[in-house]
């Protein structure tokens, strides 16, 4: 048997014997995935090397997309699923997309028909790379194994450099059965592509002069410090510059949630503070983030009077949406560190002051009735905020999308970076729970709790069986308010109050996990909250715990939708 | 913000499926390629589209940073109709018996500078290159005639200005 890889002496082998070498080349040891027709080659490759590579067999390719990229939120690493052709290939897109708009480092493998049947509606045949296009950073199809070792290479290459993201490799089933001289070299640079820019010093020094000057500064930093794995960094900028920072969903976790300059979420949901003070500052610096629309509201009125400095290292976003004084295009890591001793020591105490009294105010309005409410009933808040208590700041939080998701930012406490996984760009309910799995895996010595609303938990409900197969011991925290919150919400506040299609009648959510063998319990009381919450978080498996909420609680602040940062409402 | 004529020059390399990458950009934004040209370029393997878009200048910044962003893109730029020189070549089908029996279709050619390039017993092809306006003109004087056939190439175009590939390569 040939089970070792030395990818530098040449060897002949199968073109699907050649994929697993690329891949342990490249370090990885897990993937997720469905096996299917056009993709056998490789499973039964796998099956050799399963020592080497362990393949986790999610319930549907979209379960393997989400899986893939909360490993790769938690662990930094590019996560790998892998389908076959035709639907399994088809059940990727979604997972695509959401890696492509949250900037997740992912490669796809699909299997192909033989390269005589493309273009001959062969059964499972379908255009995957014209399917993918518009939701990959790259994709290609392999028709010869011996483009195999090359594409996969540069595949793991383009995911992870610059800013990350999904790239599909598409391999005909013949390139898998045939064989090649292999020969692995890692791809260190693709002609045409500049991943990284590097910031000019007259940026940095014009940026660093706007930042001493200011008097009202305003910091809002996004993913992009987490994937530069710029948190030291931040912090020291922070520090040094005495700047009151806020943060966008995907950059929620980068600082310590209870750092005395970290003021909140910006956005639709966001902190009231952070969102009338965008309004105000004079020098808005904002760090790895893309001005989506969810944070900026209209355009036409957001920060028009302050002077913009964006960090960032991707061209395309610069003066895509909001136009700015200057830009440090770069990596954030090696702009926030180079940056660093042109900027004076500072404090804005006066202005901080500032979030301070928006932030009283919405304590009184909003947050206190959220996390300690006294009418009967219980809240989404209530329960992300006992979480903190009993997971004292240091779990990995996974959400879906929803009513449940906006709470949990809001709320959620961090200690730790690369801690909060969820579907920001794209938004996509189901990416919860096998995300969540993903996570574990990626961080297996850290609690993961996906927090997940009932709508969501059904379009991927099925991941539990990937769950109970694998023992993953993920800590599934449902929010059952009955209804799709979000949607309902919106229908209160913009479509007087007529709920089409969003009550929701619900299975006993807590017989279904007995069905998978994970322990679980429902909750609605307040008194009993804390003692199931707290059981969750000690048992040592899976476990499922239905927390029976509210039915019609809505989340505020709120910007409704193209209304300005400082039109955020509070009721 | 006003629409105008912007030309898109993309350096690229010369790969299946680029070309797809690229019309989806203008895709997804719901915006109308009126033109479209793919040849080689003046460097060795490395192809050019130039493609022609009617928007404001907003979309055209957001465009050319999409299109530069994809891996297999070079460089990209755009340029007005004033930074360029940019011409379109034009074939026309025509019967045989009109340049006997019609004598104003001979002074329609010449003045028009267009050329004939094949002539047989049925049919002639007359080839103009020139800017749209120009070929659009010959159009309209021949049509009462009856044009048998009528193509028109996407517009091709030369940048005044220098544009920096070899050296951009080099970088790489």
């Amino acid at each position: 048997m040939t089970t070792t890889t030395n990818p530098s002496k040449k060897m002949k082998i199968s073109g699907a014997e050649a994929i697993i070498h690329c891949l342990l080349a490249e370090g990885v040891d897990l993937i997720y995935g469905y096996p299917g027709g056009a993709i056998m080659p490789v499973y039964d490759e796998l099956y050799k090397f399963q020592d080497k590579l362990t393949h986790i067999l999610t319930r549907h390719e979209q379960g393997a997309t989400h899986a893939a990229q909360g490993y790769a939120r938690v662990s930094g690493n590019v996560g790998v699923a892998i389908a076959t052709s035709g639907p399994g290939a088809t059940n990727l897109v979604t997972g695509l997309a959401d890696a492509q708009i949250d900037s997740t480092p992912m490669v796809c493998i699909t299997g192909q028909v033989g390269r005589h049947l493309l273009g001959t509606d062969a059964f499972q045949e379908t255009d995957i790379i014209g399917i993918s296009t518009p939701v990959t950073k790259w994709n290609y199809q392999i028709t010869e194994a011996s483009e195999i070792p090359e594409i996969l290479a540069k595949a793991f290459y383009i995911a992870r450099s610059g800013r990350p993201g999904p790239v599909l490799i598409d391999i005909t089933k013949n390139a898998q059965f045939d064989s090649l001289d292999f020969h692995y070299e890692k791809c260190t640079k693709v002609r045409s592509y500049v991943p990284t820019p590097v910031a000019s010093k007259e940026s940095l020094s014009k940026a660093a002069v706007l930042i001493n000057e200011a008097k009202k500064p305003f910091i809002i930093f996004g993913q992009g410090v987490i994937l530069s794995e710029a948190e030291k960094e931040l912090k020291d900028f922070v520090e040094k510059s005495g700047i009151p920072a806020a943060w966008t969903v995907l950059g929620l976790s980068a600082l310590d949630t209870s750092h005395p300059l970290n003021v909140g979420m910006v956005g639709m949901h966001g902190n009231y503070g952070p969102n009338m003070l965008t309004n105000e500052c004079d020098v808005l610096i904002t760090i790895g983030m893309r001005f989506d629309d969810r944070v900026t509201g209209n355009l036409e009125t957001y920060a028009k009077q302050a002077k913009v400095i964006h960090f960032e290292i991707d061209p395309a976003e610069v003066d895509k949406n909001v136009k700015t004084t200057v830009a440090v295009l770069g990596d954030a890591k090696a702009s926030l560190r180079d940056i660093l001793p042109l900027i004076n020591e500072n404090s804005h105490e006066a202005w901080l002051k500032n979030f301070h009294e928006y932030y009283e105010i919405e304590y009184n309005e909003v947050i206190k009735n959220d996390i300690y409410p006294t009418k009967p009933g219980l809240t989404m808040g209530e329960a992300i905020r006992i979480l903190n208590e009993k997971s004292e700041n240091k779990a990995v939080i996974v959400t879906d999308v929803g009513q449940h998701q906006m709470i949990a930012c809001r709320y959620a406490g961090f200690s730790q970076t690369k801690s909060n996984v969820t579907s920001g760009g794209l938004g996509t309910m189901g990416f919860a729970l096998p995300a969540a799995i993903g996570a574990k895996m990626g961080a297996p010595d850290r609690e993961v709790v996906a927090i997940i609303g009932d709508g969501g938990y059904q379009m991927t409900i099925q991941e539990l069986g990937t769950i109970f197969q694998n023992k993953t011991a993920v800590k599934i925290m449902v929010l059952n308010n009955e209804h799709l919150g979000m949607v309902r919400q919106w229908q209160e506040l913009f479509f007087e109050s007529r709920y089409a299609s969003t009550v929701m009648s619900n299975p006993d959510f807590v017989k279904i996990a007995a069905g998978y063998d994970i322990e679980a319990a429902r909750v609605s009381e307040r008194d009993q909250l804390s003692g199931a919450i707290e059981k969750m978080m000690a048992h040592k498996g899976p476990y499922f715990l239905e927390v029976c909420v509210e039915n019609e609680h809505n989340v505020f602040p709120m910007i409704p939708s193209g209304a300005s940062v400082s039109d955020i409402r509070l009721k | 913000m006003e629409n105008a004529w912007y030309t898109i020059s993309v350096y690229s390399e010369n790969n299946v499926g680029l070309l797809n990458r690229i019309s989806g950009i203008f895709l997804k934004r719901h915006i109308n390629i009126e033109s479209l040209n793919v040849s080689k370029s003046e460097i060795d393997n490395v192809s050019k589209f130039t493609i022609v878009v009617f928007t404001t200048p907003k979309w055209v910044h957001n465009i050319v940073g999409q299109i530069e962003k994809q891996i297999e893109v070079i460089k990209v730029f755009s340029h007005t109709d004033d930074e360029i020189i940019y011409q379109e070549a034009a074939l026309f089908k025509v019967n045989s018996s009109l340049l006997f029996d019609e004598r104003e279709i001979q002074n329609i050619i010449k003045d028009s500078n267009a050329q004939i390039v094949t002539v047989s017993r049925d049919f002639f092809v007359i080839s103009k290159s020139g800017r749209r306006s120009e070929v659009d003109t010959l159009y309209d004087q021949l049509k009462p005639f009856g044009i048998m056939q009528f193509v028109r190439s996407g517009r091709i175009a030369i940048s005044k200005a220098e544009m920096q590939i070899s050296s951009l390569l080099k970088d790489f």
